[in-house]
Protein backbone atom coordinates (compact mmCIF):
# COMPACT_ATOMS: atom_id res chain seq x y z
CA UNK A 1 0.00 0.00 0.00
CA UNK A 2 2.82 2.30 1.11
CA UNK A 3 4.97 1.19 -1.77
CA UNK A 4 2.28 2.12 -4.22
CA UNK A 5 1.67 5.36 -2.48
CA UNK A 6 5.00 6.31 -3.14
CA UNK A 7 4.90 5.46 -6.69
CA UNK A 8 2.10 6.94 -7.36
CA UNK A 9 3.46 10.23 -6.04
CA UNK A 10 6.92 9.65 -7.52
CA UNK A 11 5.92 8.97 -11.12
CA UNK A 12 3.07 11.89 -10.83
CA UNK A 13 6.52 14.37 -10.09
CA UNK A 14 8.05 12.58 -12.96
CA UNK A 15 5.97 13.07 -15.19
CA UNK A 16 4.12 16.33 -14.26
CA UNK A 17 8.29 17.64 -14.62
CA UNK A 18 8.75 16.08 -17.82
CA UNK A 19 5.58 17.77 -19.18
CA UNK A 20 6.66 21.15 -18.13
CA UNK A 21 10.57 20.20 -19.77
CA UNK A 22 8.80 18.64 -23.03
CA UNK A 23 7.58 22.78 -23.64
CA UNK A 24 10.97 23.63 -23.02
CA UNK A 25 12.47 21.49 -25.41
CA UNK A 26 9.80 22.43 -28.39
CA UNK A 27 9.97 25.92 -27.94
CA UNK A 28 14.20 25.39 -27.69
CA UNK A 29 13.97 22.90 -30.70
CA UNK A 30 11.59 24.98 -32.91
CA UNK A 31 13.44 28.07 -32.19
CA UNK A 32 16.85 26.77 -33.16
CA UNK A 33 14.93 25.18 -36.30
CA UNK A 34 13.61 28.69 -37.15
CA UNK A 35 17.05 29.95 -36.38
CA UNK A 36 16.16 31.69 -33.03
CA UNK A 37 17.40 31.05 -29.63
CA UNK A 38 14.30 30.27 -27.92
CA UNK A 39 13.52 31.21 -23.98
CA UNK A 40 16.96 31.85 -22.61
CA UNK A 41 16.52 34.52 -20.22
CA UNK A 42 14.95 32.95 -17.15
CA UNK A 43 17.34 31.05 -15.96
CA UNK A 44 20.42 29.13 -18.14
CA UNK A 45 19.86 27.69 -21.09
CA UNK A 46 16.45 29.10 -20.44
CA UNK A 47 15.70 26.09 -17.92
CA UNK A 48 13.85 28.08 -15.02
CA UNK A 49 11.17 29.14 -18.09
CA UNK A 50 8.23 26.55 -16.91
CA UNK A 51 8.51 27.31 -13.64
CA UNK A 52 8.51 30.71 -14.72
CA UNK A 53 5.12 29.77 -17.22
CA UNK A 54 3.80 27.68 -14.37
CA UNK A 55 3.29 30.53 -12.06
CA UNK A 56 2.22 32.88 -14.62
CA UNK A 57 -0.69 30.77 -15.04
CA UNK A 58 -1.74 30.62 -11.46
CA UNK A 59 -1.77 34.55 -10.99
CA UNK A 60 -3.40 35.37 -14.69
CA UNK A 61 -7.02 36.26 -14.30
CA UNK A 62 -9.40 33.56 -14.49
CA UNK A 63 -12.20 34.92 -16.86
CA UNK A 64 -15.73 32.77 -17.33
CA UNK A 65 -17.11 34.33 -20.88
CA UNK A 66 -20.91 34.97 -19.48
CA UNK A 67 -22.42 32.75 -22.74
CA UNK A 68 -20.76 29.50 -21.48
CA UNK A 69 -22.36 26.54 -20.12
CA UNK A 70 -20.89 26.45 -17.02
CA UNK A 71 -20.79 22.77 -15.62
CA UNK A 72 -19.27 21.09 -18.54
CA UNK A 73 -17.24 24.60 -19.26
CA UNK A 74 -15.57 23.88 -15.79
CA UNK A 75 -15.76 20.24 -16.13
CA UNK A 76 -13.72 19.51 -19.53
CA UNK A 77 -10.27 20.75 -18.98
CA UNK A 78 -10.42 18.40 -15.95
CA UNK A 79 -11.80 15.75 -18.11
CA UNK A 80 -8.80 15.92 -20.42
CA UNK A 81 -6.20 16.61 -17.72
CA UNK A 82 -7.47 13.28 -15.84
CA UNK A 83 -7.56 11.09 -18.53
CA UNK A 84 -3.86 12.50 -19.58
CA UNK A 85 -2.96 11.93 -16.40
CA UNK A 86 -4.10 8.58 -16.11
CA UNK A 87 -2.80 6.35 -18.49
CA UNK A 88 0.40 6.84 -16.88
CA UNK A 89 -0.63 3.88 -14.35
CA UNK A 90 -0.31 0.75 -16.00
CA UNK A 91 3.24 2.12 -18.02
CA UNK A 92 6.42 -0.02 -16.77
CA UNK A 93 9.13 1.61 -17.56
CA UNK A 94 11.87 -1.04 -15.76
CA UNK A 95 12.57 -4.04 -14.48
CA UNK A 96 11.89 -5.33 -10.80
CA UNK A 97 14.37 -3.19 -8.60
CA UNK A 98 14.73 -3.70 -4.95
CA UNK A 99 15.13 -0.64 -2.82
CA UNK A 100 15.90 -1.63 1.16
CA UNK A 101 14.64 -4.57 0.94
CA UNK A 102 11.21 -4.35 -1.02
CA UNK A 103 11.15 -6.14 -4.18
CA UNK A 104 8.96 -3.82 -6.75
CA UNK A 105 8.37 -3.40 -10.37
CA UNK A 106 8.81 -0.12 -11.98
CA UNK A 107 5.05 0.41 -12.92
CA UNK A 108 2.36 1.65 -10.50
CA UNK A 109 0.34 -1.48 -11.47
CA UNK A 110 1.12 -4.23 -13.61
CA UNK A 111 -2.42 -5.21 -15.00
CA UNK A 112 -2.94 -8.10 -17.70
CA UNK A 113 -4.65 -5.76 -20.09
CA UNK A 114 -2.39 -2.84 -19.47
CA UNK A 115 -2.36 -1.92 -23.61
CA UNK A 116 -6.42 -1.74 -23.82
CA UNK A 117 -6.42 0.41 -20.32
CA UNK A 118 -4.60 3.00 -22.22
CA UNK A 119 -6.57 2.26 -25.22
CA UNK A 120 -9.67 2.60 -23.56
CA UNK A 121 -8.71 6.31 -21.05
CA UNK A 122 -7.01 7.92 -24.06
CA UNK A 123 -10.45 7.45 -26.12
CA UNK A 124 -12.07 8.74 -22.79
CA UNK A 125 -9.87 11.88 -23.15
CA UNK A 126 -12.08 12.94 -26.40
CA UNK A 127 -14.77 14.42 -24.49
CA UNK A 128 -12.40 17.01 -22.64
CA UNK A 129 -11.45 18.37 -25.97
CA UNK A 130 -15.34 18.01 -27.47
CA UNK A 131 -17.14 19.12 -24.07
CA UNK A 132 -14.75 22.44 -24.06
CA UNK A 133 -15.62 23.10 -28.13
CA UNK A 134 -19.70 22.47 -27.50
CA UNK A 135 -19.74 24.37 -23.65
CA UNK A 136 -17.76 27.42 -24.71
CA UNK A 137 -20.76 28.43 -27.32
CA UNK A 138 -18.72 30.32 -29.76
CA UNK A 139 -17.87 28.96 -33.16
CA UNK A 140 -14.02 28.69 -33.18
CA UNK A 141 -14.76 26.17 -30.28
CA UNK A 142 -17.44 24.28 -31.58
CA UNK A 143 -15.46 23.76 -34.57
CA UNK A 144 -12.51 22.96 -33.05
CA UNK A 145 -14.11 20.59 -30.44
CA UNK A 146 -16.34 19.24 -33.65
CA UNK A 147 -13.38 18.95 -35.57
CA UNK A 148 -11.10 16.99 -32.43
CA UNK A 149 -13.54 14.42 -31.70
CA UNK A 150 -13.74 13.74 -35.79
CA UNK A 151 -10.52 13.18 -36.07
CA UNK A 152 -9.89 11.42 -33.06
CA UNK A 153 -12.48 8.80 -33.85
CA UNK A 154 -11.17 8.09 -36.82
CA UNK A 155 -7.48 8.00 -36.28
CA UNK A 156 -7.90 5.73 -33.01
CA UNK A 157 -9.24 2.86 -35.71
CA UNK A 158 -5.88 2.93 -37.32
CA UNK A 159 -3.86 3.54 -34.79
CA UNK A 160 -5.71 0.76 -32.41
CA UNK A 161 -5.37 -1.75 -36.21
CA UNK A 162 -1.85 -1.20 -36.31
CA UNK A 163 -1.38 -1.91 -32.82
CA UNK A 164 -2.87 -6.04 -33.35
CA UNK A 165 0.05 -6.43 -35.02
CA UNK A 166 2.60 -6.54 -32.34
CA UNK A 167 -0.29 -8.16 -30.26
CA UNK A 168 -0.11 -10.96 -32.28
CA UNK A 169 3.45 -11.14 -32.25
CA UNK A 170 3.98 -11.46 -28.40
CA UNK A 171 0.75 -12.79 -27.75
CA UNK A 172 -0.02 -10.95 -24.67
CA UNK A 173 -1.75 -7.43 -23.61
CA UNK A 174 0.62 -7.05 -20.77
CA UNK A 175 2.99 -4.04 -21.69
CA UNK A 176 5.69 -6.16 -19.58
CA UNK A 177 5.18 -9.09 -21.52
CA UNK A 178 5.18 -7.20 -24.97
CA UNK A 179 8.66 -6.04 -23.67
CA UNK A 180 9.80 -9.45 -22.59
CA UNK A 181 9.08 -10.80 -25.63
CA UNK A 182 11.31 -8.35 -27.66
CA UNK A 183 14.18 -10.05 -25.75
CA UNK A 184 17.41 -11.01 -27.94
CA UNK A 185 18.35 -10.87 -31.25
CA UNK A 186 17.96 -11.68 -35.04
CA UNK A 187 20.61 -13.58 -36.42
CA UNK A 188 22.95 -12.89 -33.72
CA UNK A 189 23.06 -8.76 -34.33
CA UNK A 190 19.43 -7.03 -34.85
CA UNK A 191 17.52 -6.99 -31.61
CA UNK A 192 14.26 -8.50 -31.77
CA UNK A 193 12.38 -5.08 -31.64
CA UNK A 194 8.87 -5.36 -32.89
CA UNK A 195 10.11 -1.89 -35.48
CA UNK A 196 11.83 -4.72 -37.53
CA UNK A 197 8.75 -6.98 -38.53
CA UNK A 198 6.53 -4.85 -37.91
CA UNK A 199 7.53 -1.29 -39.47
CA UNK A 200 4.81 -0.68 -41.54
CA UNK A 201 2.67 -0.71 -38.39
CA UNK A 202 5.10 1.96 -36.37
CA UNK A 203 4.89 4.07 -39.21
CA UNK A 204 1.07 3.69 -39.04
CA UNK A 205 1.04 4.21 -35.31
CA UNK A 206 3.24 6.89 -36.03
CA UNK A 207 0.83 9.05 -38.35
CA UNK A 208 -1.86 8.02 -36.44
CA UNK A 209 -0.53 9.46 -32.39
CA UNK A 210 0.41 12.91 -34.40
CA UNK A 211 -3.31 13.17 -35.09
CA UNK A 212 -4.55 11.78 -31.63
CA UNK A 213 -2.54 14.35 -30.27
CA UNK A 214 -3.49 16.92 -32.01
CA UNK A 215 -0.20 17.79 -33.24
CA UNK A 216 1.10 19.11 -36.76
CA UNK A 217 0.85 18.23 -39.19
CA UNK A 218 -2.49 17.37 -38.30
CA UNK A 219 -3.48 20.24 -35.20
CA UNK A 220 -6.65 21.51 -37.02
CA UNK A 221 -8.43 21.19 -34.30
CA UNK A 222 -6.51 24.33 -33.02
CA UNK A 223 -5.62 25.81 -36.29
CA UNK A 224 -4.74 29.40 -35.18
CA UNK A 225 -4.29 30.64 -38.41
CA UNK A 226 -8.54 29.64 -38.57
CA UNK A 227 -10.04 29.02 -35.54
CA UNK A 228 -7.79 31.60 -33.37
CA UNK A 229 -7.07 28.51 -30.61
CA UNK A 230 -9.95 26.22 -31.27
CA UNK A 231 -11.46 24.19 -28.42
CA UNK A 232 -9.60 26.36 -26.23
CA UNK A 233 -10.09 29.92 -27.21
CA UNK A 234 -12.52 30.69 -24.80
CA UNK A 235 -10.44 29.18 -21.23
CA UNK A 236 -7.62 31.19 -19.91
CA UNK A 237 -5.05 30.86 -16.55
CA UNK A 238 -4.98 27.39 -15.15
CA UNK A 239 -8.10 25.93 -17.23
CA UNK A 240 -5.94 26.96 -20.31
CA UNK A 241 -2.82 25.61 -18.65
CA UNK A 242 -4.51 22.12 -18.05
CA UNK A 243 -5.63 21.40 -21.76
CA UNK A 244 -1.92 22.46 -22.27
CA UNK A 245 -0.58 19.70 -20.02
CA UNK A 246 -2.79 17.25 -20.91
CA UNK A 247 -1.97 17.65 -24.61
CA UNK A 248 2.28 17.08 -23.40
CA UNK A 249 1.11 14.42 -21.33
CA UNK A 250 -0.18 12.79 -23.44
CA UNK A 251 2.62 13.09 -25.80
CA UNK A 252 4.78 11.40 -23.25
CA UNK A 253 1.96 8.84 -23.03
CA UNK A 254 2.48 7.87 -27.07
CA UNK A 255 6.10 7.93 -26.78
CA UNK A 256 6.38 5.05 -24.02
CA UNK A 257 4.12 3.38 -26.04
CA UNK A 258 5.85 3.64 -29.15
CA UNK A 259 9.16 2.61 -26.83
CA UNK A 260 7.49 -0.34 -25.22
CA UNK A 261 5.89 -1.95 -28.18
CA UNK A 262 8.20 -1.29 -31.05
CA UNK A 263 11.71 -0.22 -29.84
CA UNK A 264 12.17 -3.16 -26.82
CA UNK A 265 11.24 -1.25 -23.65
CA UNK A 266 14.16 -0.76 -21.36
CA UNK A 267 16.74 -3.06 -23.01
CA UNK A 268 20.22 -1.51 -23.26
CA UNK A 269 23.18 -2.80 -22.59
CA UNK A 270 24.28 -2.77 -18.71
CA UNK A 271 27.78 -2.25 -17.51
CA UNK A 272 29.69 -1.31 -14.45
CA UNK A 273 28.39 -1.86 -10.63
CA UNK A 274 25.41 -2.78 -8.85
CA UNK A 275 23.47 0.61 -9.02
CA UNK A 276 24.36 1.46 -12.40
CA UNK A 277 22.65 -1.76 -13.54
CA UNK A 278 19.73 -0.92 -11.87
CA UNK A 279 19.11 2.43 -13.29
CA UNK A 280 21.08 1.67 -16.64
CA UNK A 281 17.17 -0.01 -17.98
CA UNK A 282 15.68 3.73 -16.60
CA UNK A 283 17.77 5.82 -18.86
CA UNK A 284 17.76 3.69 -22.19
CA UNK A 285 13.95 3.84 -21.74
CA UNK A 286 14.21 7.54 -21.04
CA UNK A 287 16.66 7.73 -23.83
CA UNK A 288 13.75 6.60 -26.01
CA UNK A 289 11.08 8.51 -25.52
CA UNK A 290 13.59 11.80 -25.38
CA UNK A 291 14.17 10.83 -29.06
CA UNK A 292 10.27 10.13 -30.02
CA UNK A 293 9.51 13.66 -28.58
CA UNK A 294 12.42 15.54 -30.49
CA UNK A 295 10.99 13.30 -33.32
CA UNK A 296 7.60 15.10 -32.56
CA UNK A 297 9.12 18.54 -31.95
CA UNK A 298 11.06 17.78 -35.46
CA UNK A 299 7.84 16.97 -37.14
CA UNK A 300 6.09 19.99 -36.02
CA UNK A 301 9.45 22.85 -36.72
CA UNK A 302 9.02 21.08 -40.21
CA UNK A 303 5.86 20.17 -41.80
CA UNK A 304 2.84 22.16 -42.89
CA UNK A 305 -0.94 21.83 -41.51
CA UNK A 306 -3.24 19.75 -43.59
CA UNK A 307 -6.18 20.29 -44.94
CA UNK A 308 -9.38 18.98 -43.22
CA UNK A 309 -10.60 17.17 -46.10
CA UNK A 310 -6.96 15.88 -46.63
CA UNK A 311 -6.56 15.02 -43.02
CA UNK A 312 -10.23 12.54 -43.15
CA UNK A 313 -9.00 11.00 -46.67
CA UNK A 314 -5.04 10.02 -45.19
CA UNK A 315 -7.23 8.56 -42.12
CA UNK A 316 -9.81 6.29 -43.81
CA UNK A 317 -8.33 5.70 -47.54
CA UNK A 318 -4.36 5.00 -47.08
CA UNK A 319 -4.06 4.58 -43.06
CA UNK A 320 -6.69 2.12 -42.65
CA UNK A 321 -6.70 0.04 -45.27
CA UNK A 322 -2.93 -0.41 -44.74
CA UNK A 323 -3.43 -1.04 -41.02
CA UNK A 324 -5.72 -3.92 -42.30
CA UNK A 325 -3.34 -5.26 -44.92
CA UNK A 326 -0.39 -5.62 -42.47
CA UNK A 327 -2.83 -7.23 -40.13
CA UNK A 328 -3.49 -9.84 -42.75
CA UNK A 329 -0.05 -10.30 -43.97
CA UNK A 330 1.05 -10.90 -39.91
CA UNK A 331 -1.42 -12.89 -39.67
CA UNK A 332 -0.98 -15.48 -41.73
CA UNK A 333 2.97 -15.58 -41.31
CA UNK A 334 2.20 -16.34 -37.90
CA UNK A 335 -0.24 -18.98 -38.61
CA UNK A 336 2.40 -20.34 -41.11
CA UNK A 337 4.88 -20.32 -38.84
CA UNK A 338 3.44 -22.10 -36.18
CA UNK B 1 -16.19 -7.63 1.20
CA UNK B 2 -14.61 -4.96 -0.19
CA UNK B 3 -15.72 -6.11 -3.58
CA UNK B 4 -19.24 -6.18 -2.80
CA UNK B 5 -19.34 -3.23 -1.24
CA UNK B 6 -17.55 -1.73 -4.81
CA UNK B 7 -19.85 -3.77 -6.69
CA UNK B 8 -22.98 -1.75 -4.50
CA UNK B 9 -21.52 1.65 -5.05
CA UNK B 10 -20.99 1.10 -8.94
CA UNK B 11 -24.50 -0.38 -9.12
CA UNK B 12 -26.22 2.96 -7.55
CA UNK B 13 -24.01 4.84 -9.92
CA UNK B 14 -25.05 3.07 -12.47
CA UNK B 15 -28.88 3.21 -11.85
CA UNK B 16 -28.36 6.83 -10.73
CA UNK B 17 -27.20 7.38 -14.45
CA UNK B 18 -29.74 5.79 -15.95
CA UNK B 19 -32.65 7.91 -14.06
CA UNK B 20 -30.58 11.06 -14.51
CA UNK B 21 -30.30 10.26 -18.27
CA UNK B 22 -34.22 10.38 -18.28
CA UNK B 23 -34.57 13.52 -16.16
CA UNK B 24 -32.06 15.79 -17.64
CA UNK B 25 -33.79 17.71 -20.53
CA UNK B 26 -30.79 19.01 -22.61
CA UNK B 27 -29.67 15.92 -25.06
CA UNK B 28 -25.60 16.79 -24.20
CA UNK B 29 -26.41 16.28 -20.43
CA UNK B 30 -28.25 12.47 -21.44
CA UNK B 31 -26.31 11.78 -23.50
CA UNK B 32 -23.24 12.12 -20.62
CA UNK B 33 -25.44 10.30 -18.44
CA UNK B 34 -25.40 7.23 -20.48
CA UNK B 35 -21.52 7.73 -20.76
CA UNK B 36 -21.51 7.22 -17.07
CA UNK B 37 -23.62 4.19 -17.17
CA UNK B 38 -21.21 2.56 -19.72
CA UNK B 39 -18.52 3.63 -17.12
CA UNK B 40 -20.03 2.26 -13.99
CA UNK B 41 -21.30 -1.02 -16.16
CA UNK B 42 -17.51 -1.41 -17.06
CA UNK B 43 -16.42 -1.49 -13.57
CA UNK B 44 -19.04 -4.16 -12.95
CA UNK B 45 -17.15 -6.30 -14.90
CA UNK B 46 -14.21 -5.52 -13.71
CA UNK B 47 -15.58 -6.60 -10.54
CA UNK B 48 -16.44 -9.61 -11.42
CA UNK B 49 -12.88 -10.46 -13.09
CA UNK B 50 -13.61 -9.78 -16.64
CA UNK B 51 -11.39 -7.42 -17.35
CA UNK B 52 -11.19 -7.94 -21.35
CA UNK B 53 -14.98 -7.29 -21.72
CA UNK B 54 -14.52 -4.04 -19.17
CA UNK B 55 -11.83 -2.93 -21.69
CA UNK B 56 -13.71 -3.27 -24.37
CA UNK B 57 -16.94 -1.52 -22.81
CA UNK B 58 -15.16 1.09 -22.29
CA UNK B 59 -13.07 1.29 -25.66
CA UNK B 60 -16.27 0.71 -27.79
CA UNK B 61 -19.10 2.30 -25.94
CA UNK B 62 -17.66 5.08 -23.71
CA UNK B 63 -14.77 5.84 -26.23
CA UNK B 64 -16.29 5.59 -29.98
CA UNK B 65 -20.65 5.03 -29.90
CA UNK B 66 -20.85 7.71 -27.43
CA UNK B 67 -18.03 9.97 -28.73
CA UNK B 68 -20.06 9.91 -32.08
CA UNK B 69 -23.39 10.80 -30.07
CA UNK B 70 -21.75 13.53 -28.35
CA UNK B 71 -20.89 14.45 -31.88
CA UNK B 72 -24.05 14.14 -33.82
CA UNK B 73 -25.53 16.51 -31.11
CA UNK B 74 -22.69 19.20 -31.53
CA UNK B 75 -23.19 19.29 -35.08
CA UNK B 76 -27.11 19.25 -35.40
CA UNK B 77 -26.55 21.75 -32.01
CA UNK B 78 -29.69 20.22 -30.43
CA UNK B 79 -31.41 22.23 -28.26
CA UNK B 80 -33.52 21.40 -24.78
CA UNK B 81 -36.49 19.14 -24.59
CA UNK B 82 -39.88 19.94 -23.89
CA UNK B 83 -41.26 17.82 -20.99
CA UNK B 84 -44.61 16.61 -21.32
CA UNK B 85 -46.80 15.47 -18.51
CA UNK B 86 -46.75 11.89 -19.40
CA UNK B 87 -49.36 9.30 -20.39
CA UNK B 88 -51.73 7.94 -18.63
CA UNK B 89 -51.31 4.20 -19.88
CA UNK B 90 -47.47 4.07 -18.72
CA UNK B 91 -48.73 5.87 -15.41
CA UNK B 92 -51.49 2.90 -14.90
CA UNK B 93 -50.33 0.09 -16.47
CA UNK B 94 -46.17 0.41 -16.45
CA UNK B 95 -45.29 0.93 -13.03
CA UNK B 96 -47.76 -1.72 -11.51
CA UNK B 97 -46.04 -3.94 -14.32
CA UNK B 98 -42.63 -3.36 -13.21
CA UNK B 99 -42.99 -3.71 -9.67
CA UNK B 100 -44.78 -7.33 -10.33
CA UNK B 101 -41.97 -8.12 -13.40
CA UNK B 102 -39.28 -7.46 -10.53
CA UNK B 103 -41.30 -9.17 -8.08
CA UNK B 104 -41.45 -12.26 -9.82
CA UNK B 105 -37.67 -12.18 -10.85
CA UNK B 106 -36.90 -12.05 -7.48
CA UNK B 107 -38.81 -14.62 -6.24
CA UNK B 108 -37.85 -17.01 -9.52
CA UNK B 109 -34.15 -16.26 -8.59
CA UNK B 110 -34.57 -16.53 -4.47
CA UNK B 111 -36.52 -20.13 -4.85
CA UNK B 112 -35.18 -22.32 -7.73
CA UNK B 113 -33.11 -24.49 -6.41
CA UNK B 114 -29.43 -24.38 -8.37
CA UNK B 115 -28.98 -20.38 -8.64
CA UNK B 116 -26.71 -19.12 -6.58
CA UNK B 117 -24.22 -16.40 -6.84
CA UNK B 118 -21.28 -17.46 -9.13
CA UNK B 119 -17.91 -16.36 -7.45
CA UNK B 120 -15.91 -14.03 -9.37
CA UNK B 121 -13.34 -14.91 -12.12
CA UNK B 122 -15.73 -17.92 -12.40
CA UNK B 123 -17.01 -17.20 -15.95
CA UNK B 124 -14.74 -17.63 -18.85
CA UNK B 125 -12.84 -14.02 -18.47
CA UNK B 126 -9.14 -13.46 -20.10
CA UNK B 127 -8.64 -12.59 -23.93
CA UNK B 128 -8.02 -16.16 -24.82
CA UNK B 129 -9.88 -17.99 -23.55
CA UNK B 130 -12.97 -15.21 -24.64
CA UNK B 131 -11.29 -15.69 -28.04
CA UNK B 132 -11.37 -19.55 -28.14
CA UNK B 133 -15.21 -19.26 -27.66
CA UNK B 134 -16.02 -16.87 -30.55
CA UNK B 135 -13.68 -18.23 -33.23
CA UNK B 136 -14.26 -21.67 -32.10
CA UNK B 137 -17.34 -22.46 -30.06
CA UNK B 138 -19.39 -19.78 -31.36
CA UNK B 139 -18.02 -19.13 -35.05
CA UNK B 140 -21.46 -19.26 -37.15
CA UNK B 141 -23.48 -16.69 -34.78
CA UNK B 142 -20.44 -14.64 -34.75
CA UNK B 143 -19.82 -14.48 -38.36
CA UNK B 144 -23.55 -14.34 -38.98
CA UNK B 145 -23.66 -11.48 -36.51
CA UNK B 146 -20.89 -9.71 -38.41
CA UNK B 147 -22.64 -10.07 -41.75
CA UNK B 148 -25.55 -8.64 -40.35
CA UNK B 149 -24.39 -5.69 -38.98
CA UNK B 150 -22.52 -5.35 -42.19
CA UNK B 151 -26.10 -5.58 -43.68
CA UNK B 152 -27.07 -2.52 -41.66
CA UNK B 153 -24.59 0.18 -42.39
CA UNK B 154 -24.44 -0.76 -46.19
CA UNK B 155 -28.47 -0.57 -45.77
CA UNK B 156 -27.43 3.47 -44.16
CA UNK B 157 -25.10 3.99 -46.74
CA UNK B 158 -28.00 3.18 -48.95
CA UNK B 159 -30.54 4.94 -47.57
CA UNK B 160 -28.57 8.16 -47.13
CA UNK B 161 -26.96 8.62 -51.17
CA UNK B 162 -30.63 8.12 -52.47
CA UNK B 163 -31.90 11.21 -51.71
CA UNK B 164 -28.26 12.65 -53.51
CA UNK B 165 -28.87 11.00 -56.91
CA UNK B 166 -31.58 12.59 -58.84
CA UNK B 167 -29.39 15.65 -58.79
CA UNK B 168 -26.60 14.23 -59.80
CA UNK B 169 -28.88 12.77 -63.02
CA UNK B 170 -29.93 16.76 -64.03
Amino acid sequence: MLVSAVKIVLAMFVLLTAVAYTVWLERKVVGHIQNRWGPTRVGPFGLLQPLADGVKFIFKEDLTPPHVYKPLYIAAPMIALIFALTSISVIPVGNWVNVGGIQTPLQITDVNIGLLIILGVTSLGVYGVALAGWSSNSKYSLLGGLRASAQMVSYEIALGLSLVGVLILSGSFSLREIVQAQSGTYLGFIPRWNIFPQFIAFFIYLMAAYAETNRVPFDLPEAETELVAGYHTEYSSMKFAMFFMAEYANMITVACLASLLFLGGWAGPLFGPEILRDVLPLFWFGLRVFVFLFVYIWVRGTLPRFRYDQLMAFGWKFLLPLAIANLVITALIVALNS
Amino acid sequence: MLHLILFLIFGMVCVAGAINLLVQTHPINSALSLVVVMGALAAEFLLLGAEFVAAVQVIVYAGAVMVLFVFVIMLLNAGTEEHTNGSRVALRIGIPGMLIGSVLLAWVLLTRSGTHAVPAGALPGPPKTLGWLLFHDYLLPFEITSVLVLIAIMGAVVLTARAESPRKEN
